[in-house]
């Protein structure tokens, strides 16, 4: 009889928040400059200095708690983390315990059996700590403090998880909302996303939890989930042979895809948290609640249901729009000009995508405008360019900007459609491949599709394939 | 009541070296500590706020502004050690 496990899994999500300066002074928050130039006496922890809040982030932090559905405490202040590591000059770390930004909030996933809520637990803003290297030598480590005190938020789920594809669909749909917000660049190669996971297992139908593992050190979602994939199975192999799981935090191991406890083992968590005496507490009146609720842009779920209602799409296209504000927006005012949405969809969902993807880079940082795409497509309906001509076209003005028109010209990628210039391929083609002309004849027209490809090629992917295949049964016929 | 374990664990997190003469002492001056603040639980406190902090005041906030930082000298020239524009310290494995 095997023994059937139920996974308990929670999410600590750490997202860097894009203000100009840093959370509790003026540095500059920015990533990539040299080391220890963005520092000050406020974020080294020199002695008598005081840390101030800066305003923006505070209002990030209740915009995202409002975007997370959650309750925004009216009274709030900050704490000290203790624990000493060398990337953290103060001996603390200047976070929030008992009285959070946000708590109480949620966030809408999907799995087999329909909409499920996750449960977010809290989300409290706090300081990032500095940046630690080992130097050539391996005999020193090095510390910039560049990041220390740019400003986070760090959002804790109830543990509601039951799969690491639900904590990996959480991320994804998490970070969706985040990007809306535009209070971060979200990018997890930088370091701007985060994420550590718990982890646990227990017989399905028992209540109390099992013991968790922390899992740290995913440098994308993905591997969170395989981290955590891992660590399920590991669980349930030390479980079942009688084992006991140990709490501690491991670290992923993305190379060799496995977990392992920390060399240096960290003094059990006792984190002695105090108010800080340095920073009085805050206020959040409805009034800048309200204020900032009405900056709230419209959220992907929401997004998904108008553009599904008002242009008529599929789930599946308006689902992919949605993944990029930008594409959603620019979609929207391409509806504004061309009344085609699903034709717009299409492109913007298949071939504009595509360039980006390969290009790596977003639209925003394409030279591509509405009106530019809009005439492309009609370009293609009205049979000027074929479709496949239509997205040789459309690299070409995402290199140089230029019209679809313009384009079109200088390449010489009109559509030939008149039956004079085609009829000479056609003739060709016919001549070059007997037996499949045979085999037309005897019946298979299917057979014509491949003539038409090989006509479509010899013109250079001009001739319109409509007007080829008529060309192609007619000659044949008569023949 | 502090014991002497208490004592330790707490110098153990705080880093500080204690020296084995001096923990007996430390361990009363501790107890004597934490029983003057024991004597709030005999005070009647049901209408009294939780106290967040001892200045009567709340908001303190600075705007969104980057303010010059020091040069990366300047930070370093109270480091112990520095190298490569960092500070150095000891040696860190995870
Ligand atoms: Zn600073």
């Amino acid at each position: 009889m095997t023994q059937q496990f139920e996974t308990v899994i929670g999410l600590e999500v750490h997202l860097q928040l894009s203000t100009k300066a840093k959370i509790f002074c003026g540095c500059a928050n920015v990533f990539g400059s040299p080391p220890n130039t963005n520092v000050c006496p406020v974020c080294l922890g020199l002695p008598g200095t005081l840390p101030v809040l800066n305003n923006q982030a505070l209002l990030y932090a209740i915009k995202v708690g409002l975007a997370l559905n959650a309750e925004i405490n009216p009274f709030i202040k900050f704490d000290r983390k203790n624990y000493y590591y060398p990337d953290l000059p103060k001996g603390y770390q200047i976070s929030q315990y008992d009285l959070p930004v946000a708590k109480d909030g949620f966030v809408m996933i999907k799995n087999e059996q329909g909409p499920k809520r996750v449960g977010i637990k809290r989300a409290h803003l706090e300081e990032d700590a500095g940046k630690l290297m080992h130097d050539n030598t391996g005999n020193c480590s090095l510390v910039d403090y560049n990041r220390t005190g740019t400003p986070l938020i760090e959002i804790v789920t109830e543990p509601d998880l039951r799969s690491p594809q639900e904590a990996y669909d959480y991320l994804n749909i998490l970070k969706l909302i985040l990007q809306y917000l535009e209070v971060s660049d979200c990018d997890m190669e930088k370091g701007s996303l985060r994420c550590d996971a718990n982890v646990s297992i227990r017989p399905v139908g028992q209540k109390e939890f099992g013991t968790k593992t922390e899992l740290k050190n995913m440098n994308s979602f993905r591997s969170v989930k395989s981290a955590l994939e891992y660590e399920v199975g590991r669980h349930q192999q030390v479980i079942l042979s009688g084992g006991k799981i140990m709490q501690e935090t491991l670290l992923w191991d993305d190379e060799k895809g496995v977990t392992a406890g920390m060399r240096s083992k960290e003094q059990a968590h006792d984190y002695r948290y105090f108010p800080d005496p340095d920073l009085v507490p805050f206020t959040i009146d409805d009034k800048i609640i309200d204020q900032v609720r009405a900056e709230l842009p419209e959220l992907p779920q929401a997004k998904l249901e108008r553009l599904i209602k008002q242009y008529d799409l599929s789930e599946y296209d308006a689902g992919v729009l949605i993944m990029d504000k930008a594409v959603a927006y620019f979609f929207e005012q391409c509806c504004e000009k061309y009344h085609q949405p699903k034709k717009i969809a299409n492109w913007l969902n298949g071939a504009v995508l595509k360039e980006m993807n390969e290009r790596k880079t977003s639209l925003g940082n394409l030279k591509l405008t509405p009106a530019h795409l809009i005439e492309l497509i009609q370009a293609v309906e009205d049979g000027v360019v074929s479709n496949l001509a239509g997205k040789e076209v459309l690299t070409d003005m995402l290199d140089s900007g230029y019209s679809a028109g313009t384009i079109v010209s200088q390449k010489g990628l009109a559509q030939v459609s008149d039956d004079s210039s085609l009829m000479a391929i056609v003739e060709e083609i016919i001549h070059q491949n007997p037996t499949v002309v045979e085999q037309i004849k005897q019946g298979k027209p299917s057979a014509t599709g491949f003539l038409v490809g090989q006509a479509m090629k010899k013109s250079g992917g001009k001739a319109n394939p409509k007007k080829l295949n008529e060309l192609i049964t007619r000659r044949i016929s008569n023949a | 009541m502090i014991t002497k374990k208490d004592v330790q664990y707490i110098a153990a997190l705080a880093r500080v070296d204690l020296p084995e003469d001096k923990l007996e002492g430390l361990t009363k001056n501790l107890t004597d500590i934490v029983g003057y603040v024991k004597q709030l639980q005999k005070l009647d406190l049901k209408d009294i706020k939780p106290t967040s902090h001892a200045v009567p005041l709340t908001d303190a906030l600075r705007k969104d502004i980057v303010k010059p930082s020091l040069s990366n000298a300047q930070a370093l020239s109270l480091a112990p050690q520095a190298k490569d524009g960092c500070f150095k310290v000891p040696l860190v494995i995870e």
